[in-house]
């Protein structure tokens, strides 16, 4: 269970970065990316994924 | 920091009551009021805090050239009038910029520019994205420019809804200037503008999003005004949406203490993929724009000299030098020669006394050999900055608006003739377009033009004169007006 960002939407605004309660979202060589083993879809800490829930552009931040 | 708190009353008038009596009974087109200051119409503790800063003095903005940098690209908001892919280096409206920078590349052009541009006095962080919500980001950058350049003024644009969390680090930083957009204080009106909000680990959406945005932008403002700290009020104003509520936001934010509020035209074309852009809401035209600004009498003093520049910036405002400081072209290894600004320091300092005094004569002249209540003449103004009519008709992108009567010359506003995108257009063409740019406008003053367009310009009912030529603004307006008027002009004392 994790999720991941569709680089060809994604404005590289960082903000997904800011909010990861796991630190699992990192910039990497122009774009962010979440690895797959920290991401816990934010269960256990919020109620909805907060990359998904702060992403600006709809359908960017989804399930793996 | 007690003796940093300024509040409206300090503003060269008794009580806030007084003020609020003198701007009604002046009218927003007085002199004395808004951002067309001087030093005697405020406080010296107010006065130090804007003299250098061209967007929050109409007078330092002759003088003083501004940066904007953009590291801060987190947003917590989402507004109908931004779109956040878009990102084109041919466009020139606020959130719009071609190149992000990390916090330390960014202190390096903040170098590189204060190198080159002697007039750099001001460094802002505005969009895209939220200053205050990407706090990280801006206050290292702010941390790491103020090590290599004390003096700079540092100030950075925030949607609100994250400063409360972050207003007294502003005050260790020495910030003094903070601009709060704030395009509602009816969150009904704001659900039409802001379609969610990020906020406490939670999505809000509809009234909830815009109840919580508007409760924290309140105590943002009052949190910054009792801390001395000089706020700028932004609103975008969008017809059939917030153009009469901002009557009332006027108003109020200037219960709250803002120093100064900037009513914004909304920029909307489909091709920006905005959903107000999409939805072909248009923004207002530049009559619909003035009638609520002029109808703001009596509320928060307001900036009209605003040219809504790019978030990267460089440069005094009415130009745009941001394309010579793009990070290809700026060195790895900078270090800061302070020579170029302290020079320049010293000359403004003599510069902008000699102009005051100019203008005090100009106006005394002008009064003693005009009429009251002689109908008021509108002159546009080429110029390059220093308060000089100093610019080749040709070569200027905008013209300075000045209204003249019996009482005196007043800044109006700025019109551009390079908007958004002429290119393409022939030399014939782009006459035209300047030509219509002037429309109402009477004479136009500049150091020098061809007689073509000079020919053209009069065919259309304008003026044009270059005889006044690296004179003082003042001076000139006042001298074409008392021409106009028919008394003779009297030469300029102090040329």
């Amino acid at each position: 269970m994790a999720y991941q960002i569709v680089q060809a939407s994604c404005t590289v605004c960082g903000a997904c970065e800011f909010e990861c309660p796991n630190a699992a979202i990192s910039f990497q060589s122009d774009t962010y990316i979440i690895d797959p083993d920290l991401c816990t879809e934010c269960k256990g800490n919020f109620d909805t994924p907060q990359c998904a829930a702060v992403c600006p552009v709809p359908d960017t931040c989804i399930p793996a | 920091m007690s003796s940093n708190v300024i509040s409206l009353e300090g503003l060269g008038v008794a009580s806030r009551d007084e003020l609020t009596k003198a701007i009604e009974a002046e009218g927003c087109s007085s002199s004395s009021c808004g951002s067309s200051d001087a030093p005697e119409d405020m406080d010296p503790a107010t006065w130090a805090k804007v003299q250098d800063h061209p967007c929050y003095s109409e007078e330092a903005h002759h003088y003083f050239a501004r940066m904007h940098v953009a590291v801060a690209p987190a947003c917590n908001i989402q507004c109908n009038y931004c779109n956040r892919k878009y990102d084109c280096a041919n466009e020139s409206r606020p959130g719009v910029v071609s190149e992000r920078l990390t916090p330390e590349q960014a202190a390096r052009k903040v170098i590189a520019v204060a190198n080159e541009i002697p007039q750099l006095s001001v460094l802002g962080i505005a969009g895209p994205g939220d200053s205050a919500y990407d706090w990280r980001k801006t206050k290292e950058t702010f941390k790491r420019v103020v090590e290599k350049l004390p003096d700079i003024k540092l100030c950075l644009s925030t949607n609100g809804l994250a400063l409360p969390d972050h207003v007294d680090e502003l005050l260790d930083m020495n910030i003094d200037h903070v601009t709060l957009t704030i395009n509602m204080i009816d969150p009904e009106v704001g659900t039409k503008i802001y379609p969610w909000i990020f906020w406490d680990h939670k999505r809000r959406t509809g009234l909830e999003a815009s109840q919580i945005l508007h409760e924290r932008q309140m105590q943002s403002l009052d949190m910054l005004h009792e801390r001395g700290i000089l706020v700028k009020v932004n609103s975008v104003m969008i017809p059939g949406i917030n153009d009469k509520h901002l009557l009332e936001v006027n108003k109020e934010v200037k219960r709250r203490g803002a120093f100064l509020h900037n009513i914004m035209p909304l920029i909307s074309a489909p091709e920006h993929g905005t959903v107000f852009g999409l939805e072909g809401q248009r923004g207002p035209n530049a009559a619909e724009l003035k009638e609520l600004q002029d109808a703001c009498t009596g509320g928060a003093n307001l900036m009209k000299h605003c040219r809504q520049c790019r978030a990267d910036a460089v440069g005094l405002l009415g130009e745009d030098r941001g394309q010579e400081f793009t990070m290809d072209l700026v060195p790895e290894e900078v270090s800061y020669d302070p020579a170029k600004r302290e020079a320049y320091r010293d000359w403004v300092e003599k510069e902008r006394g000699d102009r005051r005094q100019a203008a005090e004569i100009a106006k005394a002249e002008t009064e003693a050999a005009v009429a009251d209540g002689a109908q008021a003449l509108l002159v546009a103004v080429a110029t390059k900055g220093g308060g000089r009519i100093n610019q080749h008709f040709g070569h200027a992108t905008e013209f300075q608006i000045f209204e003249v009567d019996a009482d005196g010359v007043r800044f109006v506003t700025h019109r551009r003739c390079d908007n958004y995108c002429v290119g393409g257009y022939g030399e014939e063409d782009k006459l035209e377009l300047v030509i219509k740019t002037l429309e109402g406008i009477d004479t136009i003053l500049c150091a020098k033009i061809g007689d073509c367009p000079k020919e053209d310009l009069a065919a259309a009912g304008i003026e044009a004169i270059q005889d006044y030529a690296f004179d003082y603004i003042e001076t000139a307006v006042s001298a074409v007006y008392r021409a106009r008027m028919g008394l003779p002009a009297m030469p300029a004392e102090t040329a």
